[in-house]
């Protein structure tokens, strides 16, 4: 079913992740606010959906029926969206330059007031709710369009994700994908250390979810994921678990159980760009 | 005078059954609470009929994502756990949202106050005025009666907001004799006139002023009953028009004083005014109720039943 996607196809993905790296740390570097190793895990995911071309969405019809449905659910570790936004034609690019200034709407954690966001986001596990409701809605009119949601893995301590993940079966909603970033760490430490949430693919198989599990920095596997299960409307949820590093690409935070609290001060910003492959 | 008795919720749901015949945009979600009339709503509308199981925070996500696609949505539930396990969710997808967009969701929370006597302090809801009045962007509407919850079904409708629905658990007579002369947008109604005390009250306590104006009538006593039924908003000019030429007016809910309810609401519209008009807050103070019985019982031990009422009346009617 599925084209096959050339090298140079991913190469260009490849690319773009290097860039939407560069951005988000010249974002941290203006807005010390921002959470930085979380965005830095989600950043393929975010690449591969939008540049990618497999969410369907149009910025100069922000509300237009045709598009699919992207909630963001770990709002805090989604900084590295705004680049891709602002490249899109969300709003203008200079917009970056303002994060976290008086005036802008782009705040150190997103919600719906930024063109492009669906719901409000920052308070956890709220977003695959939500996202059941839109995909019931669109169900019952017969409509083809996907909701993707994305959250992190701490956010499935969260009482209300069960909920939703119950009902999500229970209504056969095929049109909905649910991505986790596996990045292993929460705020104060890994997970494992905190409630072990693995084995997740069997959680969610026991809740009758259709699982598969990727390397969540490498595009063509993430692309050839989601991309099969976007086409896949054989009565249930979909979740794909994308096996990330918090903190991906700067060495300082990949190894640092600590990294979702960690900054990279804003004279060291450079450097780490240079680091960044 | 017709004093037919009916729940609220049997007279709200069968106008939203029947509207949901025309009306194709309209969705009914519970989480796992009945009535007789949802049986007949579900067996007609099984499309558009979802029982979430008991999970009040998801019945919110849920009836979110519903209404950001467009749709009309009921969540009914029983009302301390549809207002405070699900308060969170209340507050981020329904109020931030209604901020920004057009989301309508109607809360159908039953068992205001004290309706679930027997069952005790878990399910008695005394705080859901104040918490849920507290939040911004959502219409708070508390009948009294079962022909002003009917005339509530047109309202949710043409009204894209979120809205908390509080309804009492327990048939009560029909109160109101002209609801086709009630602005609902007034959010209040003056049940009776009187000198000197106005009682002011909602949903249940509405009943309880009533019988003990008409009580204290018979002594020669003429007071004022006002029956606020939309908590927000309310109109505070047109209210103060109503309470200013009261001495006294005295607040009477079954919820807890001070904290933000009715009281707080009648006290503010009196403080922003520099009246001079006496507030007394009648109602239940910072403690849980844990003592067995029924309502009229737990309303004695509270002097909140009629005699308790009456008494409190006199007494300030003497130093006023």
């Amino acid at each position: 079913m599925l084209a096959e996607k050339s090298e140079q196809f991913f190469e260009y993905l490849r690319d773009k992740a290097l860039w939407v790296r560069k951005e988000t740390l010249n974002i941290h570097r203006i807005a010390q606010e921002t959470r930085l190793a979380s965005s830095l895990s989600c950043v393929e995911i975010f690449v591969v959906l939008y540049y990618g071309k497999i969410i369907n969405h149009n910025p100069s019809d922000m509300k237009c029926e045709k598009r699919d449905r992207f909630i963001i659910s770990k709002g805090h570790g989604s900084i590295s969206f705004y680049p891709i936004l602002a490249d899109m034609g969300y709003f203008e690019r200079e917009e970056l330059g303002r994060v976290c200034k008086e005036g802008t709407f782009l705040g150190g954690i997103p919600d719906c007031i930024i063109p492009g966001y669906e719901t409000t986001n920052g308070s956890l596990g709220h977003g695959l709710g939500v996202a059941c409701g839109i995909a019931l809605a669109l169900k019952r009119r017969k409509r083809k369009e996907r909701v993707f949601v994305l959250v992190g893995d701490g956010e499935l301590y969260e009482g209300s994700i069960w909920e939703a993940v119950m009902f999500a079966s229970e209504h056969r909603l095929d049109n909905l994908i649910l991505i986790i970033d596996n990045n292993k760490a929460c705020m104060l430490d890994y997970c494992k250390n905190i409630i072990n949430l693995e084995p997740l693919d069997e959680k969610f198989r026991a809740f009758r979810w259709d699982t598969m599990t990727v390397d969540g920095h490498d595009v063509s596997q993430l692309y050839s994921a989601i991309s099969t299960m976007g086409q896949d409307y054989g009565g249930k949820p979909k979740v794909l678990i994308a096996n990330t590093v918090k903190g991906k690409g700067i060495s300082a935070l990949e190894s640092d159980p600590l990294s979702h609290i960690r900054n990279i001060k804003p004279e060291d910003i450079d450097s780490v760009i240079a680091e960044l492959r | 005078m017709i004093i037919e008795k009916k729940t609220m919720r049997d007279a709200f749901i069968e106008q939203i059954y029947h509207r949901m015949h025309e009306d194709s945009g309209i969705f009914f979600l519970t989480a796992d609470f009945g009535s007789p009339v949802l049986d007949r709503l579900k067996r007609k509308f099984e499309d558009r009929f979802i029982n979430v199981g008991i999970a009040e925070q998801n019945l919110i996500n849920v009836s979110t994502g519903l209404a950001l696609e467009g749709y009309t949505v009921y969540a009914y539930a029983i009302a301390p756990f549809l207002t405070m396990r699900a308060y969170e969710q209340i507050r981020v997808n329904l109020s931030l949202h209604a901020q920004l967009k057009e989301i309508n969701v109607n809360l159908i929370g039953v068992g205001a106050g004290l309706s679930y006597d027997v069952s005790g302090p878990t399910h008695h809801c005394l705080e859901d005025i104040s918490i849920i009045r507290t939040l911004p962007n959502i219409i708070v509407f508390s009948p009294s009666d079962w022909v002003l919850a009917e005339k509530f079904a047109d309202y949710s409708i043409k009204t894209k907001k979120p809205k908390y629905i509080r309804f009492d658990g327990k048939p009560l007579p029909q109160i109101y004799e002209n609801i086709n002369d009630i602005k609902l947008e007034n959010g209040f109604h003056e049940m009776r006139k009187g000198k000197e005390i106005c009682l002011v009250s909602t949903g249940y306590m509405t009943h309880s002023a009533v019988g003990v104006a008409d009580m204290l009538v018979k002594e020669g006593i003429a007071i004022g009953v006002v029956d606020v039924f939309l908590l927000k908003p309310l109109n505070d000019d047109l209210f103060f028009e109503a309470v200013e030429g009261y001495k006294c007016v005295m607040t009477i809910e079954e919820a807890f004083v001070k904290k933000g309810g009715l009281d707080s609401l009648v006290a503010g519209i009196l403080n922003d005014r520099n009246s001079n008009i006496r507030l007394v807050r009648m109602g239940f103070n910072d403690a849980y109720v844990f003592d067995i019985g029924n309502r009229a019982y737990l309303h004695r031990l509270n002097n909140l039943d009629a005699e308790g009422i009456a008494k409190n009346i006199r007494e300030i009617l003497n130093v006023l």
